[in-house]
């Protein structure tokens, strides 16, 4: 695969989640909980003689995007209609930018760093722009055997960013780290929460070997993008090394089989007609307007790690991750203010949580309430009140029951105690014990065998400890016979 | 009766709106076998209505400058609870939901809205031949079109079915009606007059425009349509003016078009027109003939541009979400909506919908929309410069008197012509008033076009004023003979 010039570019759609109501109507785009239909009114549903009016606070709010992509925001921009039949708009036509044919999309170039490995890569930003998302189309049944669909328009006129990027990107695996920290950048700016439902989707452009373009619609999370890449890149290396041309096509990720697909029908060469929105008067972005956002962006991910490694002492990599999700950068900041160790908490998060919390099948946003009850248990771990193994423990019910274990076991620190489990341990287990003398690794049953009678309530160490003297007194005592 | 006198006489309370409803109610059961200017007419609406306004008038209280003046409104504007065709068998069934900002202001003014008047589908014409419900018939002389797209609003008026109605004017749709059916029809500044409401046909151009038999009752009627104090906020289109005072027509500069008086005008629209010149020089006007070379352009610059906004304003008529039914035994969406355009549209929207895909096609876009577009600037400038000079532009409003039915719906690019002279208007965005101001050998009115700069709509309206003052407006008779 690497042998092959990859080039990829994307196209990320993320709603202004942040928006109470549509981008051209007054309608509440906070549409997930509704009822199918109930957040619609003549404008987003397109009836005759109804006009789009903007809302401004989307303007502010794509602005702020292509702040932080450093991209160049225009002096006036203006809408386009993009024109094609589909029961998903009310209008069929959706309003949206064109850089072309006249049209000036709110800002234009930029771009966004990824560090890979020790290297920084640079992937540049073509355009940044506003436009209105579309009805969604529900299958009763499924996609195959629907006899009908319905369409629900509460999500048609919620306002969405689209960001292009240039073709940089040279792997899937590159593109999913692009989304991902795109939609941190997001995050921090406060404009879209990417833990929606459909909050944020991408259609990748990509090509080998300078041939066509073959673009993958529609697609959902990060890990998707690189899983419709990865897929893609195989098939067309196969197209390419059996002497075929891999053609310029529009595919669809498969979720379910994991593969693209090209449409069912052959889709006819799109001509989206672009013309300009009349409805719309240019409108003029004030060097004022740019200046305050500018001056007033919130503290974005690159410089949050930076600060992670300068005030917390973090090596790069543990920053890195930290800021690629908002939440987790902000669960970390909320540990360290809890009075828990910064490395730790780095630790804790990116060694235990993180998994636990994909084994249970939870996300960061389900670990929030739990915030006072999980720094409790690494609390008592950092103060060594309780043993690592346990913490672990209690972090995995924690996670997986959202509340505390009714008991918190203290450890058992007393010696004497301890000794005598011990001492009960190798009468129960004589042949184990006599081999631990000549082979350490037996040993290591043995201290299992106490953490099992302590209910793993006793530190390991100590266990060792104790076990040593006894073999070195039997020895000793071997000698003195 | 004028609108005016209307208002004052139920403000007054000495009639009741009733009254005055029910009057109107049966000159319109009386004109409508005959002409066919209505598609809807709300008879119990308009009578509860006129009910609450007196009961306003009862307790004391003023229902506002349009106090129970019927007025109908052309079926291409919403009005909640009533249907809205815009003429069109695609939109059966469909009734509006909800109120355009005009409507809503003329109901907060008092006036009582009578129903809907016919048009040429969508707006599209110049004679109300391509209503899907039939056409309607000049009150003058019913072989003879009322002109169109607003002719049911121009008709109605002239007939005396209402004294007020409002039309929309995309390339002359209220006043080539109102100049064919011999009553006053105004083209408003874009962007003074909201839009919000009227179904979309070209709308970078269009507005809404009202007809009346009077000028004192156009002032009236626009004092309450226009946008006086701020933009409306449903419309970002909109601006606002208060109303201009008008200096008086004395020592004013006016520029009569050449270009709009030669081949092709009737020999009695330009000795009307000119006749119109002369009650100018009268008044003490200063009228200097003017010409505009490129104004030959101006139907390209206009068809070119509205039939592509057409193609896209009327692609949402698909039968998915309302209006004629969607097809349920088509095999895909295409298909669906294929069949449902096929049967909803006539001829005359079929034709423009292609001519506006095909202009915006890519490959084509820069050949024709964007030249078209260029020249329609041209236009533009030339006609804001001369409004610099002259502080009135005149022509005819058509160059010809009402055709007959029929006579150029065989040949489409006839029926473009009579737009000719109104087109520039709505490609500058700027005032213009049709006024009746004669008639022709064989007794059909001709209207005269008064056209100033933008937000000048007052200035065209008092001139016209100032002049019916003077006596030389011939107030329309069939009106006359009514009364």
């Amino acid at each position: 695969m690497s042998e092959h010039r990859i080039m990829i570019g994307l196209e990320v759609h993320a709603q202004l989640t942040s928006l109470k109501s549509k981008l051209f109507c007054s309608c509440s785009a906070d549409y997930r909980q509704l009822p199918p239909n109930s957040s619609v009114c003549p404008v987003c549903l397109g009836l005759p003689g109804s006009l789009p009016r903007l809302n401004r606070r989307a303007l502010e709010e794509v602005l702020k995007i292509a702040l932080a992509l450093h991209s160049q925001p225009a002096s006036e921009t203006v809408f386009y209609r993009k024109h094609y039949f589909y029961p998903d708009m009310a209008k069929n036509f959706q309003i949206s930018q064109y850089d072309r044919g006249g049209g000036v999309t709110i800002a234009k170039g930029g771009w966004l760093d990824l560090q890979t490995g020790q290297l920084t890569k640079r992937v540049r930003i073509r355009r940044v722009q506003l436009e209105e998302d579309v009805a969604k189309i529900v299958y009763p049944s499924s996609l195959l055997s629907s006899e009908y669909v319905l369409v629900d328009y509460n999500r048609a006129g919620v306002a969405l960013c689209e960001m292009v990027t240039e073709p940089d990107i040279s792997s899937p695996k590159e593109a999913r780290q692009f989304i991902e920290k795109y939609a941190s950048i997001l995050e921090h700016l406060g404009v879209t929460d990417t833990s929606l439902e459909g909050s944020l989707r991408v259609d990748a452009n990509i090509s080998i070997d300078g041939g066509e373009r073959v673009e993958l619609k529609n697609i959902n999370s990060p890990k998707d993008v690189e899983k419709a890449l990865n897929y893609e890149v195989q098939r067309q290396v196969m197209i390419v090394e059996r002497g075929g041309k891999v053609g310029m096509e529009t595919r669809h990720w498969d979720e379910l089989n994991r593969i693209t697909v090209a449409p069912r029908f052959k889709e006819e060469e799109e001509d989206y007609r672009y013309f300009p929105e009349a409805d719309l008067p240019p409108i003029r972005i004030e060097a004022s307007l740019v200046e305050s956002l500018s001056a007033s962006l919130p503290e974005l991910p690159d410089q949050r790690a930076e600060r992670f490694v300068e005030k917390y002492g973090l090596t790069s990599y543990q920053a890195g991750v930290l800021v690629s999700q908002k939440r987790l950068a902000d669960y970390f900041e909320e540990m360290v203010r809890s009075g828990l160790e910064a490395s730790d908490s780095a630790d804790w998060l990116m060694n235990e949580i993180l998994g636990d919390l994909s084994d249970f099948k939870k996300e960061l946003k389900d670990l929030e309430p739990l915030i006072n009850d999980l720094v409790k248990i690494i609390g008592m771990y950092e103060k060594q009140e309780i043993t690592g193994k346990i913490a672990k423990r209690q972090l995995k019910q924690l996670i997986a029951t959202g509340r505390l274990p009714d008991e918190v076991p203290t450890p058992m620190r007393d010696e004497n105690t301890l000794a005598a489990l011990v001492a009960e341990v190798i009468r129960e287990h004589p042949e184990v014990y006599e081999k631990s003398k000549r082979d350490p690794k037996a040993m290591n049953y043995l201290v299992g065998q106490v953490m099992r009678k302590t209910k793993a309530r006793a530190d390991p160490k100590v266990i060792v400890e104790i076990l040593k003297k006894a073999l070195n007194k039997d020895s000793n005592n071997r000698l003195n016979n | 009766m004028s609108a005016v006198s209307i208002a004052n006489g139920v403000r007054s309370g000495e009639t009741s709106a009733e009254e005055i409803v029910e009057r109107y109610l049966e000159v319109i059961s009386r004109w409508e076998p005959k002409i066919h200017a209505f598609l809807y007419v709300d008879e119990k609406g308009a009578l509860e209505a006129a009910r609450a306004v007196d009961a306003l008038v009862k307790e004391g209280r003023d229902p506002g400058p349009l106090a129970g003046v019927p007025i109908a409104v052309k079926d291409n504007i919403a009005v909640k609870g009533m249907p809205l065709t815009c003429a069109s068998k695609i939109l059966t069934g469909y009734v509006s939901p909800y109120d355009a900002t005009v409507v809503t202001k003329l109901r907060q003014s008092g006036s009582v809205i009578i129903g809907k008047t016919n048009l040429d589908e969508f707006a599209m014409g110049s004679s109300t031949e391509y209503s899907a419900f039939g056409p309607t018939r000049n009150p003058w002389n019913l072989d003879r079109v009322p002109g169109g797209s607003s002719g049911g609003s121009g008709a109605a008026v002239a007939s005396g079915e209402v004294p007020l109605a409002l039309g929309s004017d995309t390339g002359g749709s209220v006043r080539c009606p109102a100049s064919f059916t011999g009553v006053y029809g105004l083209k408003p500044t874009y962007g003074l007059v909201s839009r919000y409401g009227l179904v979309a046909f070209a709308n970078s151009i269009e507005v809404i425009g009202g007809f009346s038999s009077t000028a004192k009752d156009m002032d009236l009627l626009f004092s309450v349509m226009r946008n006086s104090a701020a933009p409306d906020p449903m419309d970002q289109t909109t601006i606002f003016s208060p109303p201009l005072a008008f200096p008086g027509l004395k020592g004013l500069r006016v520029g009569i078009i050449k270009e709009t008086l030669a081949e092709g005008v009737d020999h009695d629209v330009a000795k009307v027109t000119y006749g119109f010149a002369e009650a100018l020089e009268e008044a003490g006007a200063i009228v200097e003939e003017i010409s505009m070379p490129d104004l030959y352009l101006a139907l390209p610059a206009y068809s070119l541009p509205a039939s592509a906004e057409a193609s896209s304003n009327l692609a949402r008529y698909d039968g998915i979400r309302y209006g004629m039914p969607c097809p349920l035994d088509a095999k895909d969406w295409n298909e669906a909506f294929s069949r449902v355009r096929g049967e909803g549209f006539g001829p005359e929207v079929k034709r423009r919908v292609m001519m506006g895909s095909f202009v915006l096609s890519s490959g084509y876009y820069d050949a024709y929309y964007l030249k078209a577009v260029a020249a329609r600037t041209k236009i533009r400038e030339d006609i804001i410069r001369a409004l610099k000079d002259y502080q009135f532009l005149i022509s005819p409003t058509n160059p010809t008197t009402a055709p007959k039915l029929g006579e150029r719906t065989a040949d489409p690019l006839s029926m473009y012509l009579l737009d000719l002279d109104t087109v520039p208007v709505n490609l500058s965005g700027i005032p213009a008033l049709s006024i009746p101001f004669g008639r022709s050998s064989d007794g059909m009115p001709i209207g005269v076009q008064l056209m100033s700069s933008p937000l000048r709509d007052d200035w065209v309206i008092k001139a016209a004023e100032e002049l019916e003052e003077m006596g030389k407006v011939e107030m329309a008779s069939v009106v006359a003979r009514l009364e």
